[in-house]
């Protein structure tokens, strides 16, 4: 059935609120490049809870979330703060079960991808050459192995992934709710067509997307909703219109480092912070609207 | 050129560059194998072809990535493309001539660990996982492994394997399929080290100027032997080092620039 796009009349906090519910799956896409990072803070302010976080790279977002308790499951494939080291708050969720205990369920980079691929095919798995000889099948129940039936080879099989929820960050949208992104553009599309429900920040809504044929765009009628937030992908980044601040993945470290140090942080940055009534920009000092 | 006039990492960075050849694909890792593979560019191999899996082909960045998928790839590159399709297409497929990794632990028989230390179920210290590494030290034609070298980081037998190297050594990878040939060469700050064509056991091949044959033994967890040729590394040009600091400093200026943009401070 197709979905009724209301794209453009909600807000921010409405759309999580209607979208991501208590236990569901939850994809936050985005390969370092268009992190939905204002999306998920509105999932921490509005205290969700028991999801299972969906994500090849959980990234300072999932750290985030893990750390205010709002995780019971963990998806992946590499959980680390790129180019600087540990998720401090997934590695004592996992290592200590602080705020709670984390299930994990580890794949590699290749495996999620064609599983979520898979997911968007609306095939139940999906195959890969690959996880042969490593120790990730031992541990992961979700990593099989089966026979090609025209040549006979093994190949790795992994269940496709259907989240109830994919959350992605673009840089433009038009006044019908059809999507448009560029760059780095990872898993972000297959996973709004492998998940039930899908809502999408951006940077602007304009009136002519003026995409080329080949351009990567979710049409209007794959999601749910689009709420315009500029910055919302910060500190990752917006091609073309904000950088990767890089300086706060590495503050990350220290502020992260310990229990104390990251409530603080979430209280100032996160709790304290008003969700936004209207589609606006979460970009506290502005400058995720400026364009470089 | 004496000891003094360059540092463990960049002897390291360095003679990594050399095993890239002009031409060849190479599917990089972030980190210590990105440092080597850009000044390759710069240096020797102008058009040796980098891939990140973030989605950059044939990128050419003016400064090094702090992340795997830094703007500069994907504005300096040929394509971007879907995550999907550089795992599926051009590593599985069959493009990538070289795949170039760093690494936690790596053991006797090349295999690597970045996954855990200690029982999966209760670890010490849990790293960060697999990434690309899995398929790329799998479909890869050949594999570079960049790390320090350390008793901590070279074991007998790693905990964990995350990426395959030779198993437990012999024929074990081919008799399993797995289509790569496997790692070529571990390249350290304090040598390098080659598989021995029978037995797939690391020997040290190369040794760096000023290191002693003892120093590595002991940085090493197993009984190491050193090839039947074992070579001296020979330095850095004052070339190599002027590129790689310029690039240093170049990445340096870049991300400090960023700092101004903090939204969280």
């Amino acid at each position: 059935m197709p979905k009724i796009p209301k794209p453009l009349t909600t807000t921010l906090s409405e759309a999580i609120h209607e979208f991501v519910r208590d236990g569901d799956a939850v994809a936050l896409e985005g390969f370092t490049h268009l992190i939905p990072f204002a999306a998920g803070h509105e999932i921490i302010r509005q205290r969700k809870r028991n999801l299972t976080l969906i994500r090849m790279t959980p990234d300072l977002i999932y750290d985030q979330l893990i750390g205010a308790g709002c995780a019971r499951k963990l998806v992946f494939s590499w959980g680390g703060n790129p180019g600087v080291g540990s998720l401090h708050r997934f590695r004592d969720a996992v290592e200590n079960g602080w705020p709670q205990p984390l299930q994990i369920e580890e794949h590699s980079h290749a495996a999620m991808a064609s599983a979520y691929t898979a997911g968007a095919s609306g095939l139940p798995f999906s195959i890969l050459r690959g996880y042969t000889g490593t120790d990730l099948p031992r541990y992961n129940q979700n990593i099989r192995f089966v026979q090609c039936p025209f040549t006979g080879e093994r190949l790795a099989a992994v269940p496709a992934l259907r989240p109830e929820v994919a959350i992605i960050h673009a840089q433009k949208a038009d006044r019908r709710g059809n999507v448009l992104m560029w760059g780095i553009v990872g898993v972000q599309k297959e996973a709004a067509l492998c998940a039930k429900r899908v809502v999408v920040t951006v940077e602007e809504i304009v009136e002519d997307l003026h995409a080329t044929p080949n351009a990567s765009i979710l049409p209007f009628w794959t999601v749910d909703a689009v709420v315009k937030v500029a910055g919302g992908a910060s500190p990752s980044y917006a091609m073309d219109y904000y950088q990767r601040d890089n300086a706060f993945y590495k503050r990350w470290d220290e502020i992260s480092r310990t229990r104390e140090g990251f409530l603080r942080w979430l209280d100032e940055k996160v709790f304290c912070q008003q969700s936004a009534p209207q589609p606006v920009c979460l970009s506290l000092a502005g400058t995720g609207s400026e364009k470089l | 050129m004496n000891n003094d006039d360059y540092t463990a990492d960049e002897i390291m960075t360095v003679v990594a560059s050399r095993f890239l050849q002009e031409g060849q694909v190479c599917f990089v890792g972030i980190g210590l194998p990105s440092v080597a593979a850009n000044l390759a560019r710069l240096t020797h191999a102008p058009n040796l072809v980098l891939i990140y899996e973030s989605g950059p082909i044939d990128t050419k960045p003016d400064v090094l990535p702090l992340s795997i998928g830094d703007g500069d790839l994907a504005q300096t590159a040929t394509a971007v493309v879907a995550t999907t399709e550089i795992f599926s297409y051009w590593l599985q497929g069959g493009w990538i001539d070289v795949g170039f990794l760093g690494a936690a632990q790596v053991d006797k028989f090349a295999n690597i660990n970045t996954t855990i230390i200690g029982a999966y179920d209760q670890p010490k210290v849990r790293l960060p996982g697999a990434g690309g590494a899995p398929e790329i030290a799998a479909s890869a034609r050949e594999v570079l492994i960049i790390l320090r070298q350390s008793r901590r980081t070279f074991v007998e037998k790693v905990e964990f394997i995350t990426s395959v190297g030779f198993l437990n050594g012999g024929d074990e990878r081919g008799l399993l399929g797995i289509p790569g040939a496997g790692p070529k060469a571990v390249i350290t700050d304090l040598g390098v080290l080659t598989p021995d064509p029978r037995s797939k056991e690391l020997v040290l091949s190369q040794i760096h100027p000023g290191i002693a044959f003892e120093q590595v033994r002991a940085a090493t967890g197993w009984d190491l032997r050193a090839s039947g040729d074992l070579a001296t590394t020979e330095e850095p040009t004052m070339e190599d080092l002027r590129v790689l600091r310029d690039l240093k400093q170049r990445t340096e200026a870049a991300h400090a620039m960023r700092r101004s943009r903090t939204r969280f401070s």
